[in-house]
């Protein structure tokens, strides 16, 4: 069972105390941008197997929205962070290096 | 005019631990910048109870204000009341970015008392209901079952569960069932 710490609220949740929202950091391409953009913005995920950043929603507590990263394979979580960034903070991806894991 | 009733009516199922209806009770949810002065002086003012710390409660007298969210509270106080206090709070924080509104009818709230509560909870919750992690106090908003439900810790031996009206009929009947468990004495 994986369990989060909800950095809005600070509440270890178990993983049914959330809802999943894919995959994190994706960068918007709206009306005026190619076709193949759009298509990647709308349709193409990682899916990799290892390192995956995520979004996440403390549905049933606090109702906000924040980013985990974590491995798909081993279910570590390597940490929590705000929602309102568009890339992983430093600690997270020096956590992710030390533990010899490679962000693809 | 009709009379308000409580969803459950008055319902009640006694064991090791009390299950019980609380009855009707005001409820008003109350959002905004909660570190701003405007809204800790209304909630100071006109509430008697200060804003709450995250994941807890102030009480005073027969009004509590509960820690929902970053930015929500939920204000208890007697069912005559919750109208006229809405009233007077949305007339504080005029001016300032805010929401108040009168959710009285929208949720139940069943009270649990007894000292094997906890081991009911548990049952029901991933929460760590475990006194170390859940004072008496702090208010969880999580899962009980299928439902959604905060929970707030008055004392050791009794705690107040808010669920949403249409459920509470499951709520009850989850939180009775549990409550007949054989103690496990985790707690």
């Amino acid at each position: 069972m994986l369990i989060l710490t909800c950095p809005c609220c600070g509440v270890a949740a178990d993983e049914t105390e959330l809802a999943p929202g894919g995959e994190a950091h994706l960068k918007r391409f709206g009306p005026g941008s190619s076709e193949d953009a759009f298509e990647g913005y709308l349709f193409l995920r990682q899916n990799p197997r290892g390192v995956h950043f995520e979004r996440w929603r403390h549905a049933y507590g606090c109702g906000k929205w924040f980013h985990a990263a974590r491995s798909t394979t081993t279910m570590e979580v390597f940490g929590t962070y705000s929602a309102q960034v568009t890339e992983p903070p430093p600690e997270i991806t020096a956590k992710i290096a030390a533990a010899g894991k490679p962000t693809a | 005019m009709s009379d308000a009733v409580s969803v459950l009516l008055g319902a009640r199922v006694d064991g090791p631990v009390t299950v019980e209806d609380a009855g009707l009770c005001g409820m008003i949810v109350l959002r905004g910048d909660l570190s701003s002065p405007a809204f800790k002086a209304a909630c100071t003012e006109i509430l008697g109870a200060g804003v709450p710390e995250a994941l807890g409660s102030t009480v005073a007298g027969d009004r509590a204000v509960l820690w929902m969210s970053t930015d929500e509270v939920l204000v208890l106080a007697p069912f005559a009341e919750a109208s006229a206090l809405t009233a007077s709070l949305a007339e504080a924080l005029e001016g300032t970015h805010h929401l108040v509104a009168d959710v009285s009818d929208a949720r139940a709230v069943l009270r649990l008392t007894g000292g094997a509560l906890r081991e009911t909870l548990a049952r029901l919750t991933p929460a760590d209901v475990a006194p170390a992690s859940f004072p008496p106090g702090m208010v969880r908003r999580t899962r009980l079952a299928q439902s959604a439900a905060a929970i707030r810790m008055v004392s050791d031996n009794e705690a107040e569960v808010y669920c949403f009206r249409s459920v509470a009929r499951y709520v009850m009947d989850i939180l009775a069932n549990a409550a007949q468990g054989r103690p496990l004495g985790l707690f």
